[in-house]
Formats: C-alpha cells, sequence, structure tokens
C-alpha cells in the first residue's frame, strides 16, 4: 500500500491538495481538501446588502462574475424586484457573465490543463516563420525552462508536429482570453472584478458603437473557437482515447442553470435560460430542480453540528478542532447525495431537458467521433463540453449584443428592504453556485455561498459518501506513481476553483495510516 | 549576440483569490507571451521559477524549487494575498514537502529572509484587503506587517489594487528590471508614485459635473459619482488615465463610483461601500495614511 500526496496540486485557482492510497496499482481511497480559509460567511454578516454583491467578486479572481451574477440576483429576490429587470439589464448581465465564461475555458484548457497532455520542449528545432514557435524556441535554447519544468514525465502521446502546433497555440490563447476580459470590459467597467452588474440590472447603458465592438470580438473568438480550441480537443481526444473513460466519478450531475432567456421567475427552477436548471445521471433521464433538496452535511467538516442543514439554516461558526473532521469545506448534498456539476452537467441536463441546440451539438460531437452520450462522463468529456458550450455560448451573445437597445432603461431603480431574503442560484463557468442573504434591520443578517468546487470537491458526509472528485479518483489504474497523470488530469477535468471552496487542512491532525482500505 | 541575463522571480499565492495573476495576464504591451518567454527587457529574461497558477509541475517537485538551498541568488519575491497568522498558520499552508505541510507563515518567512526584494502585489498582501476584512477570522496580515512583526528588515514595494492594472505590476517590475526604482520613487506607502502620485478627483473626467453640482443619484446614472459613494476624492491611482483592459473602460466610465480599491481603507473603512464620503471619514483617512 502505498500513499501519493500532491499539494500542492497546481494549475487550478486557489490551494488544493490531493491524497491517494494506492493498492496493486489502484486508486482505493482518496481524499481532496483545499488548504486555505479566508472565512467570508463571517465577514459579511453586519455589512450593506448591496456591499456583498462587490465583496463576494473577491471569492475569486478567475471567476468573480458568477459571484457578481449569483449575488445580484439574491439581492433582487430580497429586494422584490425579480421581476423587474429590464431587457437591456437581462441582456447587459448575460454579456458580462458570458465573456468570462469564454475567458475561464479558454484559459482552463490552455494554460491549467494542457500541459498535462502537451509536451512544449518539442518546439525546440522549430524552423518556421510563426513568432509565437519562435519565441517558444529562442526560451528552450536558452536553457531556463521554468515554469514548464519541473513536470511528470512518461506520458506525452501528441506526435512532435501535434506537439509544437499545440505549444503555439498555447501562446496564442493568452491574447485570446485577454480579449475576452476586454470584452466584458466594455459593459464591465474593469475586468477583474466588473462593477457592470448590479442589483436591478447593470450600470453601463449600450451604445451602438458598444454593441459593434462587442459583436466584432465575439467575432474574432468563435474563429479561434472553431479553428483552434475545438480542433485541439479533438486532437487530444485522438491520442488519449482511453481519457474518456478515466475518472467517470458518480455520473450523477446537478446544474441551476444559466443565460436567462426571459424575466427571471421567483424559483431557479422554473427560469428559462439557455443552459437550462435540472439534475440528469448515466441512464439519462431529466429531473427538475428542487432547491429546498439542498443542504450542507458537516460531519468531516470543521463545522458546529448544528450549522448542517438548509443554507441560512444557521451562521457560520467554525471548530477548528473538531473530532474526525479532515476539511474545512462543508459537503453540499442534493436529497442527501453528492452530486458533479459543471459543463458536463450543463450539456447532459440540457440534452436530456431537450434543448435543441444543446443536442445538435452533442450529437455532432458524439457522431464525428463515434462515441455515444454515456462516454461523456470522464475527463475528455468534461472537456469536450467546455468547447462545445463556448461554441454555443459565443453564437448566443452576437444576438443578445444585436438585441440591445441604447434608448431603453438599463435598471430598475430598486429600494433597498429593513427584512427580506433571496437565493441566488446560477451556474458559473465550473458548476452550480448559489448565494443565501437574509436582511434584517437593512444588514446583512446571515449570508451563505455553496460554491461549485464545493460540490466537486466536497470531502465525505455522514453516511460517507465521498465528493464527486474523491468518487472519480477511486478505482483509478496510476502507471507509474512518481508520474500520477491520470490523478492531475482527473482533478483537472473538473476545471477547480479552492478560493471559491472554502477549506482548510490541518496538517497537524493529517496523520498518516488514518485511512481506511476498501 | 551578448548573453541574456536571467531575472529569477518567485511568485506566491497566499490569502487571496488569484484576481491579481489573472489581471497580469490581461497586459498588452509587454504581453504574456513577452514575460514569461521572452527578453522583457533586451538582455534581461524573468524566469518565472515558481508560480501555482501557471507552473507544469505539481506536488513535491515545486515545493523543492523553493528549498532554501535551490533558491538562486537575487530572485525578487513577489507575493499575492495577505499572511493569514491566525492558529499558527493553519489557516494556509504553500504545499507538503519532506512529509510535513509547510504553513504560509514558514514559507512567506523563509522566502522574505533570502529575497533581495520584495514586491507586494494587491491590496490583500499590500494593506490586508479583502482577506483582512472584519472580524479577520484568520488574523490575515500584509506583507509589510508581516516582515515587521518578524524582524525582516527589507524593502517591500506595494503595487495594490483589487486587482492591480496590468500595467502597475509590469511597470513596476520592469523599473526594478532597469535599475530606476528608488525608494524616493514610492510614496509614504511604499507605492510607486508613477502610478499611485495623483487622486481619481482631480484628474476624472466628471470633475465639471462634480463642480456644477450634477450628481448620479444611483450607479448607472449620468454625471458625478460623488452621491452614490465614490472614494475619487482619496483614491491614488491612475485608472482616469490607463483606464481597464486595454484602455477599453473603467469604473467611473462604467457609471459605477470607485471603491478605492487600490488604498488600506478598502474595504472596511472605505464601506458603506456605495455611501458618500463626509467630512468625519475624510479625516480618519487623512490618520491611516501617515502609517
Amino acid at each position: 500500500m502505498q500513499k501519493i500526496v500532491i499539494d500542492p496540486v497546481t494549475r487550478v485557482e486557489g490551494h488544493l491538495r490531493v491524497e491517494v492510497t494506492i493498492d496493486g496499482g489502484e486508486v482505493k481511497e482518496a481524499r481532496s481538501a483545499g488548504t486555505l480559509y479566508r472565512g467570508f460567511e463571517e465577514f459579511l454578516v453586519g455589512r450593506q446588502p448591496i456591499d456583498a454583491q462587490r465583496i463576494t467578486q473577491r471569492v475569486c479572481g478567475v471567476c468573480p462574475t458568477a459571484h457578481a451574477t449569483a449575488s445580484a440576483l439574491a439581492l433582487d429576490q430580497a429586494f422584490g424586484c425579480l421581476d423587474k429587470l429590464p431587457e437591456n439589464g437581462r441582456l447587459l448581465r448575460n454579456l458580462i457573465l458570458g465573456a468570462n465564461y469564454l475567458q475561464s475555458h479558454i484559459l482552463h484548457f490552455y494554460h491549467l490543463a494542457a500541459l498535462d497532455y502537451v509536451d512544449v520542449a518539442q518546439a525546440a528545432d522549430y524552423d518556421g516563420s510563426d513568432p509565437d514557435l519562435q519565441s517558444l524556441r529562442t526560451f528552450i535554447a536558452r536553457g531556463t525552462l521554468a515554469p514548464f519544468v519541473p513536470r511528470y514525465e512518461g506520458d506525452y502521446r501528441l506526435t512532435k508536429q501535434q506537439n509544437t502546433l499545440l505549444a503555439g497555440h498555447y501562446v496564442e490563447a493568452l491574447r485570446m482570453r485577454r480579449l475576452a476580459h476586454e470584452m466584458l470590459c466594455v459593459f464591465g467597467g474593469k475586468m477583474p472584478h466588473n462593477v457592470g452588474i448590479i442589483p436591478g440590472g447593470a450600470t453601463e447603458p449600450p451604445t451602438v458603437s458598444k454593441m459593434e465592438q462587442v459583436v466584432m470580438q465575439l467575432k474574432r473568438i468563435s474563429e479561434f473557437i472553431e479553428n483552434v480550441y475545438i480542433p485541439d480537443i479533438l486532437a487530444v481526444a485522438g491520442a488519449y482515447p482511453d481519457h474518456f473513460a478515466l475518472g467517470k466519478g458518480y455520473g450523477k450531475l446537478l446544474a441551476y442553470g444559466v443565460f436567462e432567456l426571459e424575466t427571471p421567475a421567483p424559483r431557479a427552477a422554473d427560469r428559462k435560460r439557455l443552459f437550462p436548471p435540472g439534475l440528469t445521471d448515466v441512464a439519462l433521464k431529466y429531473q427538475p430542480l428542487d432547491q429546498e433538496k439542498i443542504s450542507e452535511d458537516v460531519k468531516f467538516s470543521r463545522y458546529a453540528d448544528s450549522v448542517a442543514g438548509k443554507p441560512l439554516s444557521a451562521l457560520t461558526k467554525n471548530v477548528p478542532d473538531k473530532e474526525g473532521a479532515y476539511s474545512w469545506l462543508k459537503a453540499p448534498r442534493y436529497d442527501g447525495g453528492p452530486r458533479e456539476v459543471g459543463p458536463l452537467a450543463r450539456m447532459a441536463v440540457g440534452y436530456v431537458a431537450g434543448s435543441e441546440e444543446i443536442r445538435k451539438e452533442v450529437d455532432g460531437l458524439l457522431s464525428a467521433a463515434g462515441l455515444k452520450p454515456a462516454d461523456l462522463f470522464g475527463v475528455l468529456g468534461r472537456h469536450a463540453c467546455r468547447a462545445l458550450e463556448s461554441r454555443i455560448l459565443a453564437r448566443r451573445m452576437t444576438e443578445w449584443a444585436l438585441a440591445l437597445d441604447p434608448k431603453a432603461p438599463h435598471r430598475y431603480d430598486y429600494e433597498s428592504p429593513e427584512t427580506g431574503t433571496g437565493a441566488g442560484l446560477v451556474d458559473g463557468p465550473r458548476g452550480a453556485l448559489g448565494h443565501w442573504i437574509d436582511v434584517k434591520d437593512g444588514k446583512i443578517a446571515n449570508y451563505q455561498l455553496v460554491v461549485p468546487t464545493t460540490w466537486n470537491a466536497s470531502p465525505r458526509d455522514a453516511n460517507d459518501q465521498p465528493g464527486a472528485i474523491e468518487r472519480a479518483l477511486t478505482g483509478t489504474r496510476i502507471k507509474d506513481a512518481s508520474n500520477p497523470f491520470e490523478v492531475v488530469r482527473i482533478v483537472r477535468s473538473f476545471d477547480p476553483c479552492l478560493a471559491c471552496a472554502v477549506h482548510v487542512m490541518d496538517a497537524h491532525k493529517n496523520e498518516i495510516g488514518k485511512y481506511r482500505v476498501a | 549576440m551578448s548573453e541574456v541575463k536571467e531575472f529569477p522571480v518567485v511568485w506566491l499565492q497566499l490569502a487571496g483569490c488569484s484576481g491579481c495573476s489573472v489581471s497580469l495576464l490581461n497586459t498588452r504591451y509587454p504581453d504574456a507571451r513577452n514575460v514569461v518567454l521572452d527578453e522583457l527587457i533586451p538582455g534581461t529574461h524573468v524566469s518565472l521559477l515558481y508560480h501555482p497558477t501557471l507552473m507544469a509541475g505539481e506536488g513535491e517537485p515545486v515545493m523543492e524549487v523553493l528549498r532554501d538551498n535551490e533558491l538562486p541568488e537575487g530572485f525578487v519575491l513577489i507575493v499575492e494575498g495577505a499572511v493569514p497568522t491566525g492558529a499558527d498558520g493553519l489557516y494556509g499552508a504553500v504545499g507538503e514537502i519532506d512529509g510535513r505541510e509547510l504553513t504560509m507563515i514558514e514559507k512567506t518567512r523563509a522566502l522574505a529572509e533570502r529575497s533581495a526584494a520584495i514586491v507586494a502585489v494587491g491590496t490583500c498582501a499590500a494593506f490586508g484587503g479583502i482577506s483582512a476584512a472584519a472580524p479577520n477570522p484568520s488574523t490575515a496580515v500584509s506583507v509589510q506587517e508581516f516582515c515587521r512583526t518578524e524582524g525582516i528588515d527589507k524593502l517591500v514595494i506595494n503595487v495594490p489594487g483589487c486587482p492591480p492594472h496590468p500595467d502597475w505590476m509590469l511597470g513596476t517590475v520592469a523599473a526594478v528590471l532597469l535599475g530606476k526604482l528608488t525608494p524616493e520613487d514610492l510614496d509614504d506607502l511604499a507605492r510607486p508614485l508613477m502610478f499611485y502620485g495623483k487622486l481619481v478627483h482631480e484628474n476624472c473626467p466628471r470633475r465639471a459635473d462634480f463642480d456644477a453640482g450634477k450628481f448620479a443619484e444611483r450607479p448607472g446614472d449620468p454625471g458625478c459619482l460623488y452621491m452614490t459613494g465614490c472614494k475619487g476624492p482619496e483614491t491614488y491611482a491612475d485608472c482616469w488615465l490607463r483606464m481597464w483592459n486595454t484602455g477599453t473602460n473603467w469604473c467611473i466610465g462604467a457609471r459605477s463610483p470607485c471603491h478605492g480599491c487600490v488604498e488600506p481603507c478598502f474595504p472596511d473603512d472605505y464601506s458603506p461601500l456605495y455611501e458618500k464620503i463626509t467630512v468625519e471619514r475624510l479625516a480618519r483617512f487623512a490618520l491611516k495614511k501617515k502609517a
């Protein structure tokens, strides 16, 4: 029996530690934990409700717009103005959030995940005229190869030509994700941490020249998605076909949905969204979302037992030396069971919910690659779904930009109430994100966040059910324990964002040999 | 061709959100490729030895890079995020090596002691920022305060912002590389005057509206944003000049008040964020700046 500790897991957002226990070359048990705690739920208490919408963005610098959106929706509900969101406000919010989706997905595939599959060192004897590849060749020739070394060795399967091509695309993708943030800034004001999304709508009124700017920026990004991003996903899939079946996990998916297609209904489950809300699993049956079934378990989490239950049921109360706990992360559960969230969840739920455009895209990929829908439940499926939803989103964003009306209102003038509650449920790039607010005496009495990576990187619960990543790692065959590519490829396929997930790992309590072996 | 000098950098991420790193990637000239691959200044290449968001390796091999006797002479330590000092450092860990998880306190201390210079990027690293928002459960402190408490006598250059503009971060690094940044070039909060020398309010395109009493009642209205809580009168940053995301827009341009995110007062003393500055608060800000 052998324990592998990967701490830090790099090329994720934030601080993540993963441990796997291997026996006979197979993972018997896995534990994932974040290793940083700041305490947003504690420091939001007592503040002005509208300040929460700015402060919660700082949960994460990669996905702040998801938090800005969830917070705005929670406040819209608490202020009683969900149904008063003007058309422009709805479209502007979609464009601001959509721009960050595109940035986040390009960043994820190229700058976070690709180095697990692409050997950039093969560009060393490039002799063509592409300036990015010439730059890379000169860099390699200088001999100091940080940050591309150290790295795992022994499983880079692309050809030299493919490695060189994708290495050049890694560099080009740096420009593309910057462009996506420039596009966001048109209406968002600044990125990271935009100021444009507010309760009641957005701050920046549309003008014809801003609309045209965004439409042309989308055109450039779409060209990249079609000619570079999606073909690169297919190239990796061709060289690593066994990675479809890798990291399947529970196969139980959850999406809150995202991108309002009309004025938001009071309950998230009833909203008409581009990527619809709901649940599904490998049997591909649709289940509607019931937000009353969302709760958090704290058996293995360092919180008072009284904190367990639905969000807002109690104030966050941390217990650093809680017996048996191994994480500062609570364990979110839907109807008592763990769920995976993210692009795979959104595409699968959209597919079974009957979205024509999602079916067209997914069926197109499946038939071109000779796959069945169940094949998407795994590492490569997650990457492919991220790319497919980027294609769909970029196309729709152009329609939304052109639907803006420079002469119509862009926000509703809400009145901030003395009391109120609200829940903002929306999918960020990494999955289902919820903000819950309770306002008393005009101030925040309680504010709870259940974020996508909390679902995916959750610890065990009182029924000893591991979280989604822990489950996806279990049963995996590791070819070479000193270069455990399989582990990090599985973890990174979930696109973890740990600043969001609010963990701490108690190093003193991390005793070796405390594991059960199946 | 003369030999290219390597300028080693360790980018440490502590109690923060990675927004500073994302903002860094948004740089236009130099662009991200120039920073990582090319000679940032002709004859000098920035060697990014350690950056958790970007680096290829993971686990113990990357902790080896940070081992005391592995670090090259003269490396610059760039810190993103505040130092969480509560509970003997158990609120934040950097990683595990030799079977032990190293806290952020331990690693920051070791790296700060050995570095040639320290640059604290982002308001969390510079002043505590959001990570230290009251009641500050992890007892997060600024890099400067941490060094003071630990007796590490080293110049810490502060490049605050939430996040900082990429030009502020790279302009500061370029100035250090060219040997053109001296203590006289910093204000009394150790911020480079070339970026943080002028008040937003004194250079704002909406100043005419302020002077004429044309005020926005809510964010999203035209006019001066003072009544909606703009902290421009107290904020030293040049957003009005270079704007954000390759000159696309900026907070006030998007009809949102400035929240003063480069200042030590962000967020707590500038909260409520949307409440206008009063005379009493102006006095408090002046006292803070003497620190």
